[in-house]
């Protein structure tokens, strides 16, 4: 049986904090390697580590993967959190895809001029309480459950809680027209290992800032 | 037991072009509305079709299903065309993301001002040549075998097959360095469901053009 897996990424969200949101869902202790310069990488490249020359990369079980999404459902399969058959898992991943859109949007705030930033928070405001919050509290309406998909925890709910969370950063009253996500926010964020996660201390990283950016840029040869 | 699955898009590519290859390799009959004007989409909206305002929509097994990589996924592992454990689906899924990424690059064309599209023609021949197909020659080489993952033919080989055809518009020679994919794109052409797709008169659509471009604007309010 392989070690705990191990996260190569920068000190910093990016892609990989969905990846270790929901490794500590699940109750899976990882370990972290942190990219800062630009011969950590190199050497990376070099040993083959990197499929597509691109972090995040994780390696889980004697593989190292690439690709957000297919480690995360890696991960959601082994540690069940991917429903219970083909239709939830159809369920889940469209609920997925549409948080990350969200998260997409807010992810790149931090690489923006003042002027933009200004633009697109009025972007993240619209996209979250027109386009995608609303779906949720809707699912969360029709069936009446505590979890999105099949009445258990899922990476759908993980992952929209996060979304949630980082779109609070930006718009803090943002929940303000959501009583069911305002309640299922406080519930997901009562399961142990997710309580876990969001003390101080945890793996979970801090919103992104200027010296992340300037590491990215090292890291990457980009001016 | 649900009809024929039924696809609402353009008359073009874009992103539903994956979904029509994955179902037709799988050899599945599908329907497909075309999407002309923004009332048909306005309509769309309004019957809470469209969970996140978006099309592909993908009608099937009595679900309306949006987000193409969720359709995708759904329809290979319903047609046993995603690896047969955990550990041969991540490969499939990491491989599928790779030729996503290559193909994201094309799918854009269209849209650029013809500044930005001679840029990006280049970008695209550049990536396909050094960063993703050396990658699929190699997990050939690898392998040992005429597909990418296991021992039976999956969705990484329709997808990539379908990525190695929209590089090769571009640039006709693009694998010339490549032997093993030119063997890889004759032998997965010639699978009988593949081949059928192939031919003049199937679903496949073509290299999308100004009317295509014109309909997507129109229908979607895109000011660019």
């Amino acid at each position: 049986m392989a070690g705990k897996p191990k996260l190569y990424y920068f000190n910093g969200r990016g892609r990989m904090e969905s990846i270790r949101w929901l490794l500590a869902a699940a109750g899976v202790e990882f370990e972290e390697e942190f990219l800062e310069t630009r011969e950590q990488y190199e050497k990376l490249l070099q040993d083959g580590a990197l499929l597509f020359q691109q972090v995040p990369m994780v390696e889980i079980d004697g593989m190292k993967m690439v690709q957000t999404r297919a480690i995360l459902s890696y991960v959601a399969g082994k540690y069940n959190l991917y429903g219970k058959d083909l239709k939830e898992r159809a369920m889940i991943d469209m609920y997925v895809e549409g948080t990350r859109d969200l998260m997409d949007v807010i992810r790149v705030h931090h690489k923006l001029s003042p002027k933009e930033k200004e633009k697109n928070l009025a972007l993240i405001e619209e996209k979250a309480t027109t386009r995608y919050l609303p779906v949720y509290e809707k699912v969360l309406d029709d069936h009446g459950q505590d979890f999105l998909v099949g009445n258990q925890l899922t990476w759908a709910d993980i992952q929209l809680i996060e979304a949630i969370l980082m779109a609070e950063e930006k718009v803090s009253t943002i929940l303000s027209r959501f009583p069911l996500l305002q309640v299922f926010k406080a519930r997901i964020s009562n399961i142990p290992t997710i309580k876990k996660f969001l003390q101080p201390g945890s793996q979970r990283k801090p919103p992104p800032d200027e010296k992340l950016v300037v590491t990215a840029n090292r890291v990457f040869n980009r001016k | 037991m649900a009809g024929k699955p039924k696809l609402y898009y353009f008359n073009g590519r874009g992103k539903t072009e994956s979904i029509r290859w994955l179902l037709a390799a799988a050899g599945v009959e599908f329907e497909e509305e075309f999407l002309e004007t923004r009332e048909q989409y306005e309509k769309l909206l309004q019957d809470g079709y469209l969970l996140f305002q978006q099309v592909p929509l993908v009608e099937i097994d009595r679900m309306k299903m949006v987000q193409t990589r969720a359709i995708l996924s759904y329809i290979a592992a319903k047609y046993n065309l995603y690896g047969k454990d955990l550990k041969e689906r991540a490969m499939i899924d990491m491989y599928v993301e790779g030729t996503t990424d290559l193909m994201g690059l094309i799918i854009v064309c269209p849209f650029l001002s013809a500044e930005n599209k001679e840029k990006q023609h280049a970008v695209i021949i550049q990536k396909a040549t050094n960063r993703y197909f050396p990658v699929y020659e190699k997990v050939l080489r690898d392998h040992g075998q005429d597909i990418l993952v296991g021992n039976q033919f999956s969705w990484a080989d329709v997808h990539l097959l379908e990525a190695i055809l929209m590089v090769e518009e571009k640039k006709s020679s693009v694998l010339s360095e490549f032997p093993l994919l030119q063997a890889f794109k004759a032998r997965i052409s010639d699978i009988p469901t593949v081949k059928k797709f192939l031919e003049p008169g199937s679903q496949k659509k073509p290299v999308p053009d100004d009317e295509y471009t014109e309909t997507v604007k129109r229908v979607l309010q895109m000011n660019f």
